[in-house]
């Protein structure tokens, strides 16, 4: 037990880069608190379906992500889908603007893509879209496809 | 020999396996279920830390490093061809900390650490200073094995956490630095699909508990070998063969359950 100082600092080292690499991991890499509380406003839209989209998934514009799916439920009345979604607060949406639910690449994950309108007017926080068009279920346009041959 | 001779021996095995396991089993609570001396323990627990987790640093930070470029490598090759070559990031992350980091660290942490342990501590037997340190009132199981026990517990988790950094690093290297991938893609991939609660903190349950179990097995096998050269030969080979089979059949047990939503 020669030299307890030295001993000493190399253990302090060692649980720093441990802790420093604890922080690494959750920052970093699985991204802990990326932007979840970031702020900005709140809007919904209504879908006849929402298909694969998941919360967290991006929100659009031209390939812009401008906010995230927050909360997605279904609308006991009207048997719609209602997503949620947190618009940061340097983006503004015109109130003519259409939503829609687009895949990433053919096999790639759902997200909310947002083709502005030309209206002047914005979307005030805690709206709703009022134009949305559906996820594209692939099973249901071969089904009505192979349908159609059929006849 | 006769049949019933046979499955006599083979109940005598079971017996001393059962008498061997319930022996280690008052190592390790003679070792953690007495109360500690702290101003006495804890310079002897950081001497060990020294011994056993920052001299193992070098061997997992190159160990991480180059499996990182591996595995970014391989996996580059097999992802461009379905023009997917973006995914390299999830892909290193996720198998790095949900079953590499903890498994490979375990392994190297058996054959680096845990046989050094038993060697140490059985040639303490060997050259009876256990005993003479009976006879003087000290507990060795207190002063020997405690202190070594604790160690590797705190040691491995951290280890892991380190060549799971290292390896992403590594991978980072390769894959952007060197093939060329878009640097905010690797990283944004990889945000997007790592999960702090199911992938990074599973990894590290799973290495705690290869901690708990290596460094048992390394400290048992030292206390209880037999105190000659050939025994603490045979006794450190004992403890790197147990300890990985260890590891890697509780590994599969932990992922299973944590597979199943645990």
């Amino acid at each position: 037990m020669k030299n307890r100082g030295i001993v000493e600092l190399s253990v302090g080292i060692f649980l720093l880069i441990g802790i420093l690499g604890l922080v690494f991991l959750a920052f970093q890499v699985s991204g802990l608190t990326k932007k979840s509380m970031s702020e900005g406003y709140v809007l919904t839209a209504n879908f006849d379906n929402v298909g694969g989209l998941k919360v967290r998934a991006p929100v659009q514009i031209a390939g812009v992500v401008v906010g995230r799916v927050t909360d997605i439920k279904l609308n006991p009345k009207t048997y719609q889908a209602v997503a949620t979604m947190l618009i940061y607060d340097n983006y503004s949406i015109p109130n003519d603007s259409n939503a829609s639910i687009l895949t990433q690449g053919l096999l790639g994950s759902n997200y909310l893509g947002i083709a502005p309108g030309y209206s002047q007017v914005n979307y005030k926080a805690g709206e709703a879209i009022a134009r949305t068009s559906s996820a594209l279920i692939l099973e249901q346009l071969i089904g009505q496809f192979l349908f159609n041959i059929k006849k | 020999m006769y049949p019933v001779d046979r499955i006599r021996a083979l109940g005598a095995a079971g017996l001393h396996f059962i008498e061997r396991v319930g022996d280690a089993g008052l190592v390790l609570f003679g070792a953690i279920f007495k109360k500690p001396n702290l101003r006495k323990s804890l310079p002897l627990l950081i001497q060990q830390i020294y011994v056993v987790g920052f001299l193992s640093l070098p061997i997992i930070i190159v160990a991480g490093s180059f499996i990182g470029m591996v595995l970014a490598l391989q996996g580059y090759n097999i992802l461009d061809k379905f023009a997917a070559s973006e995914e390299l990031g999830p892909l290193v992350a996720l198998s790095v900390a949900r079953e590499l980091g903890p498994v490979v660290t375990g392994l190297l942490f058996a054959g680096r650490a845990g046989s050094s342990l038993t060697a140490e501590i059985g040639l303490m037997k060997a050259t009876d200073q256990l005993s003479s340190m009976e006879l003087m009132a000290v507990d060795p199981l207190q002063r020997v094995i405690a202190p070594r026990f604790w160690a590797g517990f705190y040691s491995l988790p951290l280890l892991t956490i380190i060549f799971s950094m290292f390896a992403i690093f590594g991978a980072y290297g390769v894959g952007v630095s060197w093939i060329g991938l878009d640097e905010g893609s690797f990283w944004s991939n990889m945000q997007a699909s790592v999960d702090f609660r199911i992938d990074i903190v599973n990894g590290v349950i799973k290495s705690i508990v290869f901690g708990f179990f290596t460094t048992w097995i390394a400290v048992y096998q030292g206390y209880a070998c037999v105190p000659t050269s050939e025994g603490i030969s045979r006794a450190t080979t004992r403890t790197v063969v147990f300890s990985s089979l260890v590891i890697l059949g509780l590994d599969f047990v932990l992922t299973a359950m944590m597979m199943g939503g645990w």
